[in-house]
C-alpha cells in the first residue's frame, strides 16, 4: 500500500528554491523528480526500530538566513575550540543553511583541489558534481528519505581531490546549528580520484539546546583506484531534531576508506554507514561510537559489502547506554559471489549503565562466496565487576573508575581523529553525556 | 609504625568456606611470606583483605592501625595504605598505563594538589628503568596484550609509584623466568624499609632467595598452621610440606578448592 504524504514544501516551492540558487537544470530536474518520489515512496525499514511514527517530513522553515563569517575568529566560543585558528589551512564552515566561511590553501588550489559549498560546486563544476551526486553511492529513489533529501537539500560541501594529489593537512568542516527553526538537509560529496589521498573531518554542532527541525543528511565518498580517504565525524545535534544520517562510500581497486564516527546526538537518530568495496584489494575500517541518554531512540547500521576480490572489511561499533535510552546496533558484513579471499570482521559491544536502558547488538554475516574468512563478536553487558575492582584497588573511586572504563571503551574512535580540537571535543562530549 | 592485623578471619566464596580462622599480624618494616601448597587459601586471604567482590567475610576482623578495613570500600582500603599485586590483573582497553597511574596517584591527593605532569613522567621513567620495562609500556593500554611477565612487572611498577604502607604480592613469581624474578625482586627490595610492610604469597621458596622474609607462615586447610623465620622457607624447599602435615596430623591440606 502506498500512502501519499503531503509534504511541507510543494514542488513549486522546490523549483523556486532551485531558481534562487541558480541551480543547473540537471539538479533542479533531479529535485523535481525526487519531490514527486518523496510523496509516494515508503520510509526505510531499519532493523528492529519502528519509525513509522517518527516525524521526517514536518519542519518549521526550509531555510534560515544567516550572515557569513568574515573570519574564523568570529566563530562562537564552542566552535572555536574545534579549530586551530592560526594553522588550519583548509576549512568550510556552514552556519545553519548558510555557507559562512571557506578557506583553502594556495598549494591545494594550484593542485586542483576543490573545497566549496555544494551549490557553488553544482554551478561551477557541473560535470563533476552531476556525475557523482546521488548516482552511485546513494540513489534518489531508494526510499522516502533519500528522495526527500534530494528534493530539500539546503546545504553541504563538495571536496574534490584530483589524480595523484595527496592532501596532507586534514580538511575540516563545521556544520553549526544555532537556530531552533533550522533544518539540515546537508549533502557532502567527496570525490578522490586515482591514487589521491584525503583526510576529512566534520563536526555537526548544535549551539542551541533544542530544535524543532529535521536533519536529513547524506554523505557520499567516491574513492577511486588506489585512493585513500579517512573520514572522521563527530555529531552533536541537540534534542528535538529527528535525524537521518547516511554516510556511504565506494572504494575502487586497492582503495582504502576509513570511517571514524562519533555519534553523540541528543536526538532520535537513524544512522546508516555503508561501504561498497568494489575494487579488488580494497579495504575499509568502519568505527563508530555512540552514547545514548535520556529517552533517546537510535538505530545504527554499519554495513560493508564486499564485491572485489581480496577485499578487507572491519566493523567496530561501541555503544554506551544510560537512563532510558534505547539503541539497536546492526553490523552487517556481506560478501558477494566472486569476492574470493575477502575477509569480513566485526565487533559490536554495548555497555549498559542503567537498568532501564536498552541496547541490542545484531551481528550479521551474509556470505555468497566459498573462499572467504569472516568473524564477529558481539556483547551487551554492564561495566565489568573485576575491572572496577582492579581500578578501585589502586585507590580510584568507583565513579572515576567507571568513567575511565567508559572512556577506554569509546577510545577507538577518539584516537583516530586527526584534529586535536575535535579529539578533545569528542572526549569532553563523552564525559558530559555519560556523567 | 603501622600494623595490619588479621584475626579469626573466615571467608566464603559462593557459599563455600575457604578461610577458617586466619590470624596474622604484619608491621611496617617487615616482610612476611605466606607459603603453602595449592588450594590452601593463600590467594583467598589476599583477595579478602583487598575486598574482591566475590569473597564474603563471614567472621573475624582485619584492621589497619585499629581501623576496620572490612567496613571500607575497595578504594578506601587503597587510600588507607593497602595494595594488592594481583595474580590475574584485569585488562582495560583504551586506558593507557600512564593515564591510569596518574589517576591513581591523584586519587590519593587533594584537589589542586595533583602531581605535576613533569614530576610524574620523571618518576615513571625511573621506576620503569629499575624494572627494565620498555618505555612504550607507559602508552600501551592497561595490561592489554601484556605477556604474563609484563603484567607482573606492571603490578610492581604500580606498587612503586603508589607507595602503599602494606603490599600483598599474590604469587607475583608465578610464570616468571629467573631474570624477570630478579627484576621484580629488585623492585620490591627498593621499597623495603621504614614505613613499608609486605606479605608475599608464594608456592615456592625461590622468590625468597632474592627477597629475604622476616617471617614465614604456612597455610593449610584455610588457616595459618605454622610460623617461623626464613629458615622455615628453606626447610620447606628442601623437604616439601609432608613433614608439616605429619607434625600436625593433617591428611588433606586443601580446603577442597583451588584458591
Amino acid at each position: 500500500m502506498t500512502v501519499e504524504t503531503k509534504l511541507a514544501l510543494t514542488g513549486e516551492d522546490v523549483r523556486s528554491y532551485s531558481e534562487a540558487n541558480m541551480e543547473p537544470a540537471w539538479l533542479s530536474d533531479k529535485r523535481q523528480k525526487a519531490h514527486a518520489l518523496a510523496e509516494t515512496l515508503a520510509l526505510p525499514k531499519p532493523d528492529k526500530t519502528k519509525i513509522q511514527n517518527w516525524n521526517f517530513t514536518e519542519f518549521p522553515v526550509h531555510t534560515v538566513k544567516d550572515e557569513p563569517l568574515t573570519g574564523l575568529a568570529e566563530l562562537p566560543q564552542e566552535a572555536r575550540a574545534l579549530v586551530d585558528i592560526e594553522n588550519q589551512q583548509n576549512i568550510y564552515v556552514q552556519r545553519n543553511n548558510t555557507p559562512a566561511y571557506t578557506k583553502i590553501s594556495e598549494e591545494l588550489k594550484e593542485q586542483g583541489v576543490i573545497i566549496t559549498d555544494i551549490f557553488t560546486a553544482a554551478r561551477e563544476y557541473p560535470e563533476l558534481v552531476e556525475k557523482h551526486f546521488m548516482t552511485e553511492a546513494v540513489k534518489v529513489d531508494e526510499h522516502k528519505l533519500t528522495a526527500l533529501h534530494a528534493a530539500l537539500m539546503n546545504g553541504g560541501v563538495f571536496v574534490y581531490v584530483p589524480k595523484g594529489v595527496e592532501v596532507k593537512e586534514p580538511v575540516q568542516v563545521l556544520f553549526l546549528h544555532d537556530s531552533e527553526e533550522a533544518s539540515l538537509f546537508n549533502h557532502v560529496l567527496v570525490v578522490a580520484e586515482d591514487n589521491s589521498s584525503l583526510t576529512y573531518v566534520e563536526n555537526y554542532l548544535s549551539l542551541v539546546p533544542g530544535s524543532k527541525g529535521l536533519a536529513n543528511i547524506i554523505s557520499e565518498v567516491i574513492a577511486k583506484d588506489g585512493a585513500r580517504v579517512d573520514y572522521g565525524a563527530v555529531d552533536v545535534l541537540s534534542e528535538g531534531f529527528t535525524s537521518y544520517i547516511n554516510r556511504r562510500g565506494i572504494a575502487g581497486r586497492d582503495t582504502v576508506i576509513e570511517w571514524s564516527l562519533g555519534m553523540m546526538n541528543d536526538c532520535d537518530s537513524i544512522y546508516e554507514n555503508v561501504t561498497h568495496l568494489v575494487g579488488n584489494g580494497s579495504r575499509s575500517e568502519a568505527k563508530s561510537v555512540l552514547v545514548g541518554r535520556g529517552r533517546q531512540k537510535q538505530n545504527i547500521t554499519t554495513k560493508i559489502i564486499h564485491w572485489g576480490m581480496d577485499s578487507e572489511g572491519h566493523i567496530l561499533q561501541h555503544g554506551v547506554m544510560k537512563d532510558e535510552a534505547s539503541t539497536i546496533f546492526n553490523g552487517i558484513g556481506k560478501i558477494e559471489h566472486g569476492a574470493t579471499r575477502s575477509n569480513a570482521e566485526q565487533e559490536s559491544r554495548v555497555l549498559m549503565l542503567s537498568e532501564k536502558a536498552r541496547g541490542d547488538a545484531n551481528p550479521i554475516l551474509l556470505i555468497d562466496e566459498d573462499d572467504v574468512t569472516a568473524g564477529h563478536a558481539a556483547s551487551v553487558g554492564r561495566v565489568d565487576e573485576l575491572q572496577l575492582y582492579y581500578l578501585m584497588s589502586r585507590g580510584i573511586a568507583k565513579a572515576e573508575a567507571e568513567r575511565l572504563i567508559v572512556r577506554g571503551f569509546l577510545a577507538p574512535v577518539v584516537t583516530q581523529l586527526p584534529i586535536e580540537g575535535v579529539k578533545k571535543q569528542l572526549t569532553e562530549v563523552i564525559e558530559r553525556k555519560v556523567r | 609504625m603501622s600494623t595490619l592485623e588479621i584475626k579469626g578471619l573466615h571467608v566464603e566464596i559462593e557459599g563455600k568456606e575457604i578461610l577458617k580462622g586466619v590470624d596474622l599480624t604484619l608491621n611496617t618494616n617487615e616482610i612476611h611470606a605466606v607459603m603453602g601448597p595449592n588450594g590452601t587459601g593463600k590467594s583467598t586471604l589476599a583477595s579478602a583483605i583487598m575486598g574482591h567482590p566475590k569473597y564474603e567475610v563471614t567472621a573475624g576482623t582485619v584492621t589497619l592501625d585499629g581501623e576496620d578495613v572490612l567496613e571500607m570500600e575497595v578504594d578506601e582500603r587503597a587510600q588507607a595504605g593497602l595494595f594488592l599485586a594481583m595474580q590475574y590483573p584485569s585488562e582495560i582497553s583504551g586506558v593507557t598505563n600512564a593515564d591510569f597511574l596518574r589517576s591513581a596517584i591523584n586519587a590519593k591527593r587533594e584537589e589542586g594538589e595533583e602531581i605535576s605532569l613533569m614530576k610524574f613522567i620523571r618518576e615513571l621513567d625511573s621506576k620503569m628503568e629499575v624494572l627494565e620495562m620498555d618505555p612504550d609500556m607507559a602508552q600501551r593500554y592497561l595490561n592489554e596484550g601484556f605477556s604474563g611477565g609484563e603484567k607482573k612487572r606492571n603490578e610492581i611498577l604500580q606498587l612503586m609509584m603508589l607507595k602503599p604502607k602494606f603490599a600483598i604480592l599474590d604469587e607475583i613469581d608465578s610464570g616468571l623466568d629467573i631474570d624477570a624474578l630478579k627484576v621484580v625482586s629488585k623492585g620490591v627490595n627498593e621499597m623495603r624499609g621504614e614505613g613499608f610492610g609486605c606479605l608475599i604469597i608464594t608456592h615456592y621458596q625461590r622468590l625468597l632467595n632474592y627477597i629475604t622474609p622476616d617471617k614465614v607462615h604456612v597455610m593449610m586447610q584455610g588457616r595459618v598452621v605454622k610460623s617461623g623465620g626464613p629458615e622455615l622457607a628453606q626447610k620447606l624447599e628442601a623437604e616439601g610440606y609432608d613433614w608439616v602435615k605429619e607434625e600436625l596430623g593433617i591428611e588433606d591440606e586443601t580446603v577442597g578448592q583451588e584458591a
